[in-house]
């Protein structure tokens, strides 16, 4: 009996060394990858101009320039620091500039970037370009792509390094992350859906890559499986559910979406913020079938609607905040009087300009708080990215404006602002660790 | 009774917790060069500094202000002295109507004083919330421009933000 064990327990171990070699050569061969040799930057004439405008279009429909383009910066040209849990990663240069872009990179070497996160020289690039998503994108497409980006005007601007800590800074781990993660593969219509929910599907899934933000990520900062668009993070910015875990107090519709994506703000909804509004900004300027597309999409995910705090969903005037009037206060819910007497000045004095119940933004179409998906979300961390940076002037846009408070308001301001922000327009429960929120929150200013 | 700093001198106003910071200013204490524009924090001509951060006071109830410390372009110097900023922002002749340059000078020195050599890039995006209807936005990057020359070789330190 002895014998059989002692045996059993030496082969386990032989087996174990075995698959423990495979794995460290399987990775090893996995790793490595071959450098695609550079070409000559292709002229303007190498392409077809329709090729080119397709390719314009999957472009802003994959919001390139979202992250690829500093605040305010040339477009395409990089250099913007994408923060993440292990640290920041700065965009690349894909105008192609010779030596700072891809303009040496042939269709094969683009084509491998966007299906296997691979750069031409071989190097593993950050699942932070979203190619598990790309991946999904047709070769007709990833070539109208590369038939725009070539074509742009060569910018000469190098990204600065990332600011990733060592194992994270080690490229060649993430050979085992797409062990892990990525599954590749064109996208497949669903035959028992209609086109259009299909084209939406296929946009969200491989060309915007919504996911990214919306889809909530695990330790290893890959999207969870299952949990398609439950509701993420962007850069620290709070990424609303997209599916039944949506807290817009009035659900989305496919028009309503539409016309969010295309302007930015929606009068039962509000405004984009933070990272979503340069996104609002490349959907403006694409074909309404498409971003119709995407609304339908996304929209049959949604949940049936609640009603919101002191108001009739739709239909009904958006700013009703029912019974509250700043002369009697919450009549529904009630703050807890401590931080009500902190910030109900606050809110009168800093927000009640356009915010109060009948203050001139609401009479051109701005919606009531009550009706706000941030304040009604179960974390109050959008709450608070959008009274720190407010939604900013950019230059060359048209778009709905709020100041930044993160100089006018401390930290405990911030956070009295927020729980009284919730109670009073939300009928959920109220945050339990918003002064957490409101540091984290600090720490990361500045990034976006 | 609220208590307030302004240019390093100690008020206490009689006033609503929610009332702006900029009626205080004007109505109270008699300080006018920040400007009511709008009353939203869309066009900056109230901009004060706050702990050494551009504010809009029309946006500023004076229940945030307890402990801090306020100053104005008042207390950047006078007609007769005026600060570094305000010479250079005369000196490009920057205003037309003059309406916004009270903020625009506020704005200015509190980029200088984080970004003593900003890039053109930096500048218009520190100043970026400040409106000027006129257009004289060339020679407001100008001012600013020289502002940051004669600041950072050390001209008299009368106007030092806190």
């Amino acid at each position: 009996m002895e014998q059989i064990a002692r045996t059993r327990l030496r082969r386990g171990i032989i087996i174990t060394v075995v698959i423990f070699i495979v794995a460290a050569a399987a990775a090893g061969a996995l790793a490595w990858r071959p450098g695609i040799p550079a070409i000559a930057p292709p002229g303007r004439g190498s392409f077809a101009t329709t090729e080119i405008a397709r390719g314009a279009v999957l472009v802003a429909l994959g919001d390139c320039a979202v992250c690829h383009t500093t605040m305010n910066g040339r477009p395409y040209a990089g250099g913007r620091g994408i923060s993440t849990p292990f640290g920041t990663v700065y965009a690349t240069n894909i105008t192609p500039d010779s030596d700072t872009g891809i303009g040496r990179w042939s269709l094969a070497a683009f084509r491998r970037a966007m299906r296997d996160g691979i750069d031409r020289a071989g190097r593993h690039l950050y699942p932070v370009l979203p190619y598990p998503h790309f991946t999904r994108a047709t070769d007709d497409d990833i070539a109208a792509m590369y038939a725009f980006l070539m074509t742009r005007t060569p910018v000469r601007q190098q990204a600065p390094p990332n600011a990733l800590p060592f194992p994270f800074s080690w490229r060649p781990l993430l050979a085992g992350w797409n062990l892990l993660f990525l599954r590749p593969g064109v996208w497949q219509a669903d035959p028992a859906k209609d086109a259009v929910w299909n084209r939406g599907a296929y946009l969200v899934e491989a060309i915007s890559h919504c996911g990214a933000c919306h889809t909530p990520h695990n330790l290893l900062g890959a999207e969870k499986g299952g949990q398609a668009l439950a509701g993420g993070d962007a850069e620290g910015w709070y990424a609303p559910a997209l599916q039944a875990g949506s807290p817009a107090p009035v659900p989305w519709s496919a028009d309503a979406l539409t016309t969010y994506l295309r302007t930015g703000f929606e009068s039962a909804h509000g405004a984009a913020a933070g990272p979503m509004a340069p996104v609002t900004h490349q959907l403006a300027t694409l074909p309404d079938a498409d971003v119709h597309a995407i609304a339908v999409y996304i929209a049959s995910f949604m949940p049936p609607g609640r009603t919101p705090l002191g108001g009739a969903p739709n239909g009904g005037a958006p700013h009703g905040e029912a019974p509250q009037t700043d002369a009697t206060g919450p009549a529904t819910a009630s703050p807890s009087s401590v931080a009500d007497l902190e910030a109900k000045p606050i809110f009168d004095g800093a927000c009640g300009a356009c915010h109060a119940a009948d203050a001139p933004m609401t009479h051109a179409g701005a919606p009531s708080l009550a009706l706000s998906t941030v304040i009604n979300a179960p974390t109050s961390r959008g709450v608070v990215d959008v009274i720190l940076h407010g939604l900013p002037w950019r230059e060359g846009h048209a778009g709905p404006y709020m100041p930044a408070f993160a100089a006018a308001l401390t930290d405990a301001q911030i956070a009295a602002l927020t729980i009284y922000l919730r109670a009073r327009y939300s009928d959920r429960p109220a945050w339990q660790d918003v002064n957490e929120t409101v540091r984290a929150a600090r720490r990361q200013e500045g990034g976006t | 009774m609220i208590k307030l700093t302004v240019n390093g001198r100690a008020h206490a106003v009689d006033a609503e917790p929610d009332t702006p910071l900029l009626y205080v200013l004007r109505n109270e204490l008699g300080l006018n060069g920040a400007k009511f524009g709008c009353g939203l924090g869309q066009c900056g001509a109230c901009t004060v500094i706050v702990d050494g951060a551009a504010v809009f006071s029309c946006l500023m109830p004076i229940a945030l202000l307890p402990g801090r410390q306020v100053m104005t372009i008042e207390g950047l110097g006078t007609e007769a002295a005026p600060g570094p900023v305000q010479r250079a922002f005369i000196a490009e002749q920057a205003a037309q109507c003059g309406y916004c340059i009270a903020g625009m000078v506020m704005r200015t020195q509190a980029l200088l004083a984080r970004t003593p050599d900003p890039s053109a890039q930096q500048i218009r995006d520190g100043l970026n919330p400040n409106l000027c209807r006129c257009g004289t936005h060339m020679r407001i990057i100008a001012a600013v421009r020289r502002a940051a020359v004669s600041l950072r070789a050390g001209a008299p330190a009368k106007a030092a933000t806190q």
